[in-house]
């Protein structure tokens, strides 16, 4: 940033008239790159599209994975404009390791939910029988920020009423797999080969919905996962990921995420924010 | 003296053949290298300690051994098999048993699920048997098996066909029965090429993590090996990943090295022991 004011001066200094020009506004073939949460998978492949649509020449490029594995990706030198991650704390990781140019404001949230296959064969029919001995379960691995909701809510719903107060424990005990991102978790769930697992709301897509059976976790016991995106530093489509994130936070944008279960900035504003 | 023109062709061509073995060394060499540079001994030998590590690496040892035992004891037969008979779709025989050396690994692993899943094609009939394979250690030994079994039938199968005929006519006449011709004569004489493929497909299973982690997930003690541990490392502490990296290296490079020079040992011991009988 600071050899613009020195390129500035070396020019002035060499007599040139003009000054350097800004960068165009929209170079005629720019590509986003764009690397977010594997939950953000839906949202953002309209977002993109829409974007596109909106600004001739311009290509969005995604890389959705764990967040954790984007930042690590990031961390060793991925070229990249975005980063979207559902948990804030790898977003903290990378401003830390001075990777970021700018704010990365908060864009949505998302809640967890328990998933069991349409055939339901280990027959959980509440989320009591998450606990029950000999149920597979499967969820995402504690850095990947799916997975550490879903301990968080497990561990929670312990202190429900109507659940044992080793509830928690007893379900990580029927943990089979630590998944590497949350889509993993579906696919291993929707496959029957786990009796259950813990994903985001979101992740229920219109095309799971029938293969799927959801089972809800109370709202003063769930996890609120909140996505934030940023800008990072050498960004090589700066001004195209700027536009990208206004369309996140316009009312358009905010839109298209909550008609795919993400929550809105203002239904954020209203969960409570302790469960971080 | 002068070089005649000729020569000197032929010495450009020598140093262009240099220069081509040296890029490809360096590719190979430089990122083994890179690992072995960042990790200070001392780390080396205190990750070792770690019971997180032991484990990882012990799962590893006794599923790669397993695997590799079983592709053994399965591939020979599917080896002499090709090597020695013709017979109708031996073409797709053969394909099929190379499909996995180009079959994308998290494919295979989901392929893998789709067959011995629970809900899999072949997955009803082992719950009957009280086999569950995805998220168990089998399932580790089954996603090596597929994957490496064409390193050890492709070589096996070429050192079984390039015995001498005449020898194995030679034992028919003397009415030396298929299975002791195969195990007395062509085995002994190939066993070079089949002792090489088993170190191969060894060194794969030891590598592999796609279709292990695809078919039979990822949990500490019970499917995460060392290559797993790796993965997951490499996503909250960078250095741990290299630490376990190497350390993976080490065993791979000394697990090739073993089997490259034990069984030429072995094998001079054995026609030398033959050779003095005589």
């Amino acid at each position: 940033m600071n050899r613009l004011p020195f390129a500035a001066a070396v020019a002035l200094a060499a007599g040139f008239a003009e000054a350097p020009t800004p960068a165009p506004a929209a170079p005629a073939d720019t590509t986003l790159q764009v690397f977010a949460a594997a939950s953000l998978t839906e949202a953002f492949g309209e977002l993109g599209m829409r974007l596109e649509r909106a600004r001739p020449g311009l290509r969005v490029r995604f890389n959705f994975a764990g967040s954790q594995q984007l930042a690590a990706q990031i961390d060793q030198g991925a070229r990249a404009d975005l980063f979207a991650p559902a948990d804030e704390t790898w977003m903290v990781f990378l401003r830390r390791r001075g990777r970021l140019l700018g704010p990365a404001p908060v864009f949505a949230g998302n809640r967890m939910v328990a998933i069991v296959p349409a055939a339901n064969r280990a027959r959980i029919d509440s989320l009591q029988d998450l606990a029950r001995p000999r149920v597979k379960l499967v969820l995402a691995a504690q850095t990947v920020p799916a997975g550490r909701y879903a301990r968080k809510a497990l561990l929670n719903l312990a202190r429900a009423p109507g659940f044992a107060p080793d509830f928690g424990e007893r379900a990580l005990a029927n943990l089979v797999s630590s998944e590497e991102n949350v889509k993993a978790v579906v696919a291993k769930v929707q496959l029957g080969e786990a009796d259950a697992g813990i994903v985001y709301r979101s992740d229920v897509t219109p095309a799971l919905v029938r293969k799927l059976k959801v089972l809800e976790i109370p709202e003063a016991q769930n996890a609120v996962a909140r996505y934030s995106i940023g800008v990072l530093k050498d960004a090589p489509s700066a001004h195209a990921a700027r536009a990208f994130v206004d369309l996140l936070l316009s009312d358009e944008g905010q839109g298209v995420l909550e008609r795919h279960g993400l929550l809105p900035l203002a239904a954020l504003g209203r969960a409570p924010t302790s469960s971080r | 003296m002068k070089p005649p023109p000729q020569s000197r062709a032929a010495l450009a061509l020598r140093a262009g053949a240099v220069l081509a073995a040296a890029a490809l060394l360096g590719i190979l060499a430089v990122p083994v290298a890179g690992l072995v540079a960042r990790v200070p001994p001392r780390d080396l030998v205190a990750r070792l300690g770690d019971p997180a590590v032991l484990q990882a690496l012990r799962l590893s040892l006794v599923t790669t051994a397993c695997a590799t035992a079983a592709i053994v004891a399965l591939g020979l037969p599917v080896a002499y098999l090709l090597a020695t008979r013709d017979f109708p779709g031996k073409r797709v025989i053969e394909v099929l048993v190379d499909l996995p050396m180009v079959l994308p690994p998290t494919v295979a692993g989901l392929a893998l699920l789709l067959a011995f899943g629970r809900a899999g094609l072949a997955g009803r009939a082992l719950e009957v048997l009280g086999l569950s394979l995805p998220f168990s250690t089998l399932g580790v030994v089954v996603a090596q098996v597929f994957m490496a079994a064409p390193f050890f039938v492709s070589p096996a199968r070429a050192g079984l066909a390039s015995v001498d005929a005449r020898y194995l006519d030679a034992a028919a006449t003397l009415r030396a029965s298929e299975a002791f011709t195969f195990f007395r004569v062509m085995l002994p004489l190939a066993l070079p090429s089949v002792l090489a493929g088993a170190a191969m497909s060894c060194a794969r299973a030891l590598g592999e993590f796609g279709a292990t982690i695809t078919f039979a997930g990822n949990m500490p003690g019970v499917t995460q090996t060392m290559p797993l541990a790796v993965y997951v490392a490499l996503q909250s502490d960078l250095e741990a990943a290299v630490t376990l990296s190497v350390i993976l290296l080490v065993f791979s490079f000394t697990l090739l090295l073993g089997l490259r020079l034990a069984p030429v040992g072995l094998f001079w011991r054995r026609a030398d022991a033959a050779r003095h009988a005589r």
